[in-house]
């Protein structure tokens, strides 16, 4: 509507009950004017947010999210914003990894007393937003689709989750031995599970409803012949997909059901 | 089932909704949504008119969930919630939509695209509340005694006062005596009253009151449980005492920085201004040139806040030599002089017709000590002074106990980036925690006088005998469900859990988690980490959420 080029982005946020939805009250109180975009749910505490919620937003068709918590250290549940933090930034990585620009999800601190700051925030981000234009800007709008819904089940996978949810605990309290793991170390371990989550499901969304080979799979799933194979053996083994037919020298894989 | 009939109420607040959203087309809108079956505005939803509106229509068109369209939760959900509640309506069925603080204000100059921004909102909100499911409150028992940390003037004041109430009360102080910063004290500002006396008169109180038992050269070791049911050890000397305590109260007061390699700091010709109470209290000081340093440790960098005890102090101690030797020279070099209230201002105007001259020095240009001299630009003379000096004093701020850090985690409370204790609310709940039956008072929470630590101590003691005299509370439902069918007894949330809410537990189908209702505060942690999606947050299900988001990104 007051944006020069007609992109009205569709903006959500994620704002905890005790700072930064106070803060946004607080911009109100005080007045400051900020673009109508945002639209906002409220949650206990930014630890709340599950990255695949805002997966969700993506897919339908929300171009900008916000998660606003408390300041490091001033949480309301003491580690929540630790959490939101770790979970955000992995999420925000992972977007840049299926090429979706990280920027449309912002993670961020407002205290309830920063209503001018939240007011700023939410200017700052609007305006990027409008800059880097509509999601399918990024990417065509149905890989998109297939990209985002295949992250969003990466995200729900067992060790996905508790790979991103201990982090905190095994890189400021230790693991069982009492060590420190190395943020470099960790991260590496981290993004290739939550890779291979995608991958797999890339693959499992492509042979959902009807059978293909090794190359058709690749084709769709945007991987190589070589990295559909390897996953192929395993999920084989696993019992998630199995071969239905032989088309001459071409084994066709199905996803099993259930 | 019980169809959905849901109310929806858009507030004008006066002018501030009214003067910038198009109300009328709310009401209008609203009335095309989705299992809405009733839809009004009033002048103020919540004036007596607007209040009677919601229960007449509760009852009259049998509504089973409402929404406001109004302000903010954070003031009115309550009051919204409790009308729903007399009118028959479980309170936990009513959802409130922010278009006012969070809309018609900062939107003032665009109301074609804040009524659209409303219309959006009031949309979510309805699909939210089509979801929303009744909570029942729940109830827990407490335990009418009190585990005081800390036997400072704040602690001891707080333990008598809970004390003399006829509750029960545990204080454990670390020392080998009750007293702490006071003991260091010589005269307490603006009366002059020795500082020893009064600790006198409340060791006396404590050791005539039989309700209080005291544990000095002890320490809090464990603290497990949770609001009206705390339990742990206390280690004295080697053995462990455990506790039962309903309530906790920390009272673990404050330390003073030690100004190490600044200024020439070493304890004889420059000091503290508690090092100088020690040599007043012990009538040797003998030295005619004084030159007071406010401000050291503090305001900085890497301090960055105001100790606020420290202008004042240096006054009592500036008025305290001039009352013994009137030939004293005093000079006290300030950024910002922090004398608030009557009687403190007093003391200021009284201090500069005494003699004392008040130099203003900038953190750009701090003063410099060399063995004669203390070279000082003052800020409004503009030019250097050089102050010849017997002794100097500095003015350091109170800073946190080491192990503050030590004690928040044992409590499951937060301290703030310098070490401080940090309440609930600063103005809403001062004296709470956001844990609950968990208070603060004194220096725990920000240097405080010792005035301010009494008044927040006998605060303090009132918050907690609220629930230790009515042996009960009720605690908020929003808390973790765990879907047995769904759980795997993993163990993710236990371990990420802040609060140690949710414990695997054995059970007759196997390895579970299991909620502990009565400290499970409702973060929702647990709730966006299990791997299985078995746990259902109450009030904020995954299913409320979602459908918030499905109702935005659907335009109607």
């Amino acid at each position: 509507m007051s944006q020069q080029d007609g992109f009205d982005p569709k903006i959500l946020g994620f704002l905890c009950n005790w700072c930064s939805y106070a803060g946004a009250d607080l911009a109100g109180v005080s007045r400051f004017q900020y673009p109508t975009n945002l639209r906002v749910i409220r949650v206990m505490c930014s630890g709340r947010v599950d990255p695949t919620l805002v997966l969700e937003a993506f897919i339908r068709g929300i171009d900008g999210v916000m998660v606003l918590g408390c300041h490091p250290g001033e949480c309301h549940y003491i580690l929540g914003n630790y959490y939101a933090e770790g979970r955000m930034k992995t999420l925000q990585r992972f977007l840049e990894i299926i090429g979706v620009k990280p920027e449309r999800l912002l993670l961020d601190w407002v205290s309830a007393s920063e209503g001018e700051r939240f007011a700023n925030l939410v200017s700052d981000f609007t305006k990027k937003i409008v800059k880097i234009g509509t999601l399918s800007t990024d990417i065509s709008k149905d890989e998109f689709q297939k990209r985002l819904l295949a992250a969003k089940e990466a995200f729900s996978q067992h060790r996905t989750r508790w790979l991103i949810n201990r982090e905190r605990e095994l890189l400021v309290e230790g693991n069982v031995f009492g060590e420190r793991v190395d943020q470099d170390d960790f991260n590496k371990i981290k993004f290739e599970s939550v890779v291979k989550d995608y991958e797999k499901n890339r693959i499992l969304f492509a042979i959902r409803d009807k059978a293909l080979s090794v190359t058709e799979i690749a084709q769709t799933s945007t991987l190589t012949p070589q990295e559909v194979l390897r996953h192929l053996i395993i999920m084989e083994q696993n019992g998630l997909v199995t071969v239905s037919e032989i088309d001459g020298v071409k084994p066709m894989y199905k996803k099993m059901r259930g | 089932m019980e169809e959905t009939r849901i109310g929806v109420f858009v507030c004008r607040c006066g002018t501030n909704i009214g003067g910038f959203l198009d109300v009328p087309a709310l009401v209008d809108y609203v009335k095309g949504l989705p299992f809405v079956v009733f839809s009004q505005e009033n002048m103020y939803t919540c004036s007596e008119t607007g209040l009677t509106e919601i229960k007449s229509a509760i009852v009259e068109k049998r509504l089973n969930r409402v929404v406001v369209a109004s302000c903010t939760p954070r003031t009115h959900e309550p009051l919204f919630r409790s009308v729903c509640k007399e009118a028959g309506l479980n309170p936990y069925l009513f959802e409130f939509v922010n278009i006012r603080d969070q809309c018609s204000w900062v939107h003032m100059q665009e109301p074609e695209a804040a009524t659209e921004k409303a219309k959006d909102l009031i949309r979510m909100g309805v699909a939210r509340a089509k979801l929303l499911e009744p909570q029942e409150e729940i109830e827990v028992g407490v335990i009418p005694s009190a585990l005081v940390i800390g036997g400072g003037i704040a602690g001891m004041t707080c333990a008598l006062s809970l004390g003399d109430r006829g509750f029960e009360v545990i204080l454990v102080e670390r020392e080998k005596e009750l007293g702490g910063h006071l003991k260091n004290l010589h005269k307490l500002f603006p009366i002059q009253e020795d500082a020893s006396k009064l600790i006198e008169r409340k060791r006396m109180d404590i050791a005539k009151n039989r309700n209080i038992e005291v544990l000095t050269s002890a320490k809090v070791e464990g603290i497990n449980g949770f609001f009206g049911n705390f339990d742990g050890t206390v280690k004295q000397k080697g053995k462990d005492i455990p506790f039962k305590a309903g309530v906790i109260i920390v009272a673990t007061g404050a330390e003073e920085f030690k100004p190490i390699g600044m200024y020439g700091y070493d304890g004889v010709k420059v000091v503290t201004q508690l090092e100088l109470e020690r040599i007043l209290s012990e009538d040797r000081l003998s030295v005619k040139n004084i030159v007071m340093i406010q401000c050291v440790g503090a305001r900085n960098e890497e301090r960055n806040y105001c100790s606020k005890v420290c202008c004042m102090t240096a006054l009592k101690n500036a008025m305290r030599i001039l009352e013994e030797n009137p030939e004293s020279q005093i000079f006290i070099l300030y950024r910002d002089m922090q004398t608030y209230g009557t009687f403190n201002e007093d003391f200021y105007r009284k201090a500069r017709e005494k003699g004392v001259i008040f130099v203003k020095y900038s953190l750009q240009k701090p003063p410099v000590v060399n063995k004669r001299l203390v070279r000082v630009f003052d800020e409004f003379l503009g030019e250097e002074l050089h102050l010849p000096y017997d002794l100097i004093v500095l003015s350091t701020p109170m800073i946190a106990h080491p192990d503050s850090d030590e004690l928040a985690k044992m409590l499951k409370v937060p301290i703030d980036e310098y070490g401080f204790f940090l309440e609930a609310h600063v103005k809403l709940k001062p004296l709470d925690f956001a844990t609950d039956g968990v208070y603060l008072c004194g220096s725990a929470h920000w240097p405080s006088t010792v005035s301010e630590s009494i008044a927040q101590a006998y605060g303090a003691a009132s918050r907690a005998s609220i629930p230790l005299s009515r042996r009960h509370v009720i605690t908020e439902p929003i808390i973790a469900a765990v879907d047995e069918e769904k759980c795997i007894g993993c163990g993710l949330c236990e371990i990420i859990c802040p609060f140690k809410s949710i414990r695997i537990e054995e059970s007759p189908n196997g390895r579970i988690a299991n909620t502990i209702v009565a400290s499970c505060k409702g973060c929702g942690v647990c709730g966006a980490a299990c791997p299985q999606k078995a746990i259902t947050m109450n009030h904020f299900t995954d299913e409320q959420m979602l459908a918030e988001v499905v109702a935005l990104t659907t335009e109607r």
